[in-house]
C-alpha cells in the first residue's frame, strides 16, 4: 500500500513537473491580438498557452522589477523596455532559436534600437502613435465645420475642450505620453527632462482638467464606439477598433483616428523573455512564431496597428497598409517624435504633476 | 509546559503574520530609490552582522518620512480618507444596526435563512459586484433609468465617478461586517432584562437606550472597527468608482508603488497610515481596560 501511494506521489509530481514546462505564459496588453492565434499557436506547438493582459506600463513593471512574475514573454513599451533591461529585468534572446527575425523590419528595429542597443533583448511587436480619437459628426456639430480635429488644440485649447465636455473627453492615464504631448503642444521639446519644462506642462493641462470626463487607458474604446464620448486621447490602433465596433454595430457612431499635426508621440511594444521566466525555450517558440509573416499580418490585421515584421506587408489587407494611421507616409513619420525614460526624481516631478492634473490636489 | 504552548501559539501568529511584514516593510522605507531588481537599495542586509547593523543605523536618514512631511498631497489624503472611512462607519452603523436587531427579534427558525441571505452576496467575486454597482449607478445605468421612468429626474444623475459612489459601494462591501457582530451580541440578549426594565417604570424606548444598547456596545465597537479599518485602506473601491478628485492614501500608495516605482516611499506611507490606525485602537482598548478595572 506504502509503495502504491509513493508512486501514486511520484506519478503525479511528474505530471506536474511536465504539464510545468509544457506553459507558456504571455503577459500583453489589452485587446492586442487576434485570439485565433492564440488557438492556433497551441494547435502548432502542442504548447499550452496562458495569455493575461494587462493596460498599463506601470502595472508590468512594477511585475518585472518585483520579480516572480512566472511570465515568459511580457510586452513593455520603449522607455519602459530600456528601464527595465538596466534594471537586469530580461534575460538576451537566443537568436539560433528565432529563424523568423529575418522577417523584421529595418526601419523599425534601428529605432527600436534606441531603447534596446543592438535588439539584444527584444523584437517589435507593433508599434503606433498617441492621438485623436474624435467622433466627427458630434465634434463638428458643436464647434462647427472648422473644428480643428486634427490638431492637439481640439482639446489642449480651454475654449474648445469646455464645449466638448457635456459630450465627453477622454484621456490616457500615462503621464509619460501626456506630458510630452502638453511639451510639443507648447512647442518645447516633448522629451525634456528638465524639471522646469516639464512644470510647464501644467499650463496646458491644468485649465482642461475640469472638461476631462476620464483619465483611463482602456476604456475610451467602447466609450468611443457606443458614442458616449465625442473626444479620447488614444493609441492609433484601439481608436481604430473602435471605429470598427461601431460599424459593426451599425449605431451611427462614425470615430476617426488623427495623429496631431503638431507630431505625435511614436511608440514601440517590445517583446521580451524576464530573467526569471519559468519556460525560456516555449518563450522563444512564442516569439518565433509570433515573427511569422502569416501571424504577423493575422495580428496586424485583426487589431489596426503597425507591426515591425517587412515579409508580412504584402499579406497586410489594404485597409491596414494603405491607411496613413496605421502605416503614416514618410512626411508623417518625420513628423513624430520618440522618448526616452526619465530618471528617477524627474520621474516622481512627473507622477505628482499628474496626480494633480488627476486629483486637482 | 502545555501551557506555553498554549499562549507561543497566538504570539507566533502575531510574530510571523504581522511583527515580520512589519519589519520587512520597515526596512524598505528606510532604504534608498534605485534602478534594479527589486527597485531599492537595501542599506543592511540580515546576513551582515552587528557590523553593518550598527553602521546602518549610524547613517539613518528619514528622508522619506521627511519627504512625506513637505508634500501636502500626503496629509490631505491621509485626512480625506480618514473622513471618507468615518462617514461610511456611521452610515454603515445606521443601515447596520437595524438590520442586526431585526433579525435578532425575528422568530428562532427564520433566524438562520435571515443570515444566510446576509452573507450569500460573499459567493460572488467582490469586484463583479463593485462592477455591477458600477453598472448600476452609471449615467445610462439601471438608477438613472428607473428614475427616469419614474419621472422623478428629468436628467440623468451623475453618480458613479463621485464620492457619493465610493460611499454607497464601502456601506454595500462592508455591511455583513457591521451586521453581524452585533447580531452576535444581540443574540445573547437575555429577554428577561428587558422586562425587568419595563417593570421598572421603562418604556419600551428607554429600555432599549438603557439596556440593549449598552449590552450591544462590544459587537457595535467590533463592527465599527471591522468597517473602519479596511476602509480608510481602500484602493479598489476608489478606483473604479470614485472620480479624478476622490483623494484617498490607498490610491497615493498605489501611485507610489506603480507609477513612481518609489517602494521606499510606498513603504513609508504604508507604516505612516499603520501608526494612524494603531495609535489610537491601542488607546482606545486602554481606556476600556481602565473603565473595566474601575467597574471590577
Amino acid at each position: 500500500m506504502k509503495t502504491h501511494l509513493l508512486s501514486v506521489t511520484a506519478t503525479l509530481a511528474l505530471i506536474a513537473a511536465t504539464a510545468q514546462a509544457e506553459e507558456v505564459r504571455v503577459y500583453n496588453w489589452s485587446d492586442y491580438i487576434d485570439e485565433a492565434l492564440l488557438e492556433k499557436f497551441e494547435a502548432e506547438t502542442g504548447l499550452e498557452l496562458i495569455y493575461d493582459v494587462f493596460d498599463s506600463n506601470e502595472v508590468l513593471e512594477t511585475k518585472m522589477l518585483a520579480g516572480g512574475s512566472g511570465y515568459d514573454v511580457v510586452v513593455p513599451s520603449g522607455t519602459f523596455l530600456q528601464r527595465q533591461i538596466v534594471a537586469g529585468a530580461f534575460q538576451p534572446l537566443d537568436m539560433s532559436k528565432l529563424p523568423n527575425a529575418a522577417n523584421l523590419w529595418d526601419v523599425i528595429a534601428d529605432r527600436t534600437a534606441a531603447y534596446d542597443p543592438d535588439n539584444a533583448y527584444s523584437i517589435n511587436y507593433m508599434w503606433g502613435t498617441t492621438g485623436l480619437g474624435v467622433n466627427e459628426p458630434k465634434v463638428k456639430e458643436i464647434l462647427g465645420d472648422d473644428a480643428p480635429v486634427t490638431s492637439w488644440s481640439l482639446i489642449f485649447d480651454p475654449a474648445n475642450a469646455e464645449k466638448l465636455a457635456a459630450c465627453g473627453i477622454h484621456m490616457l492615464d500615462a503621464p509619460a505620453e501626456m506630458i510630452p504631448a502638453a511639451l510639443n503642444y507648447l512647442g518645447l521639446n516633448p522629451d525634456s527632462h528638465d524639471p522646469d519644462d516639464i512644470a510647464r506642462a501644467e499650463e496646458v493641462l491644468l485649465p482642461i482638467r475640469p472638461y476631462i470626463q476620464k483619465f483611463h487607458s482602456s476604456e475610451y474604446i467602447n466609450a468611443l464606439a457606443n458614442g458616449d464620448i465625442c473626444v479620447a486621447v488614444g493609441w492609433s490602433g484601439d481608436v481604430l477598433q473602435a471605429r470598427d465596433r461601431a460599424a459593426e454595430a451599425d449605431n451611427g457612431v462614425e470615430v476617426s483616428y488623427y495623429a496631431p499635426d503638431e507630431g505625435a508621440l511614436m511608440w514601440f511594444d517590445q517583446m521580451a523573455i524576464p530573467v526569471d521566466a519559468p519556460n525560456p525555450e516555449g518563450a522563444h517558440v512564442f516569439l518565433n512564431f509570433i515573427m511569422d509573416a502569416q501571424n504577423m499580418a493575422d495580428a496586424s490585421n485583426y487589431v489596426y496597428y503597425a507591426n515591425g515584421n517587412l515579409a508580412s506587408q504584402p499579406l497586410l489587407e489594404e485597409d491596414v497598409i494603405g491607411d496613413p494611421a496605421i502605416y503614416p507616409d514618410e512626411a508623417a513619420m518625420a513628423s513624430t517624435y520618440t522618448t526616452t525614460p526619465y530618471p528617477a526624481r524627474v520621474q516622481r516631478t512627473v507622477t505628482r504633476l499628474w496626480t494633480k492634473i488627476k486629483s486637482g490636489v | 509546559m502545555r501551557r506555553f504552548a498554549l499562549i507561543a501559539i497566538p504570539y507566533f501568529w502575531l510574530l510571523a503574520l504581522f511583527l515580520v511584514p512589519f519589519l520587512i516593510v520597515l526596512k524598505i522605507s528606510l532604504s534608498d530609490l534605485a534602478l534594479a531588481r527589486p527597485p531599492y537599495l537595501p542599506q543592511w542586509n540580515f546576513g551582515d552582522g552587528w557590523e553593518a547593523l550598527r553602521a546602518f543605523f549610524a547613517d539613518l536618514d528619514m528622508e522619506n518620512f521627511v519627504f512625506l512631511s513637505e508634500d501636502d498631497l500626503y496629509w490631505r489624503a491621509y485626512i480625506s480618507s480618514l473622513r471618507i472611512a468615518v462617514i461610511s462607519t456611521v452610515i454603515t452603523l445606521l443601515v447596520g444596526f437595524p438590520i442586526a436587531y431585526g433579525i435578532a427579534r425575528s422568530p428562532v427558525e427564520w433566524r438562520p435563512t435571515l443570515l444566510m441571505l446576509i452573507i450569500l452576496p460573499f459567493w460572488t467575486s467582490f469586484l463583479i459586484r463593485v462592477y455591477a454597482w458600477m453598472g448600476i449607478l452609471s449615467k445610462e445605468g439601471l438608477l438613472n433609468q428607473f428614475l427616469l421612468w419614474l419621472g422623478v429626474i428629468g436628467e440623468p444623475l451623475t453618480i458613479l465617478n463621485t464620492n457619493t459612489a465610493v460611499y454607497i459601494a464601502i456601506v454595500y462591501t462592508y455591511l455583513p461586517f457591521m451586521i453581524l457582530p452585533i447580531y452576535a451580541a444581540l443574540d445573547r440578549l437575555d429577554d428577561s432584562l428587558l422586562e425587568a426594565a419595563e417593570d421598572l417604570g421603562c418604556s419600551r424606548i428607554q429600555a432599549f437606550w438603557l439596556v440593549t444598547i449598552p449590552l450591544a456596545r462590544n459587537g457595535i465597537i467590533a463592527g465599527c472597527f471591522l468597517v473602519f479599518i479596511p476602509a480608510i485602506g481602500e484602493v479598489i473601491i476608489p478606483s473604479l468608482m470614485g472620480g479624478s478628485g476622490t483623494l484617498m492614501i490607498g490610491k497615493v500608495l498605489w501611485e507610489e508603488f506603480f507609477s513612481n516605482r518609489d517602494w521606499p516611499v510606498a513603504s513609508a506611507v504604508a507604516i505612516i497610515l499603520l501608526l494612524i490606525l494603531i495609535i489610537p485602537i491601542i488607546l482606545f482598548q486602554r481606556n476600556e481596560q481602565k473603565q473595566r478595572e474601575a467597574e471590577g
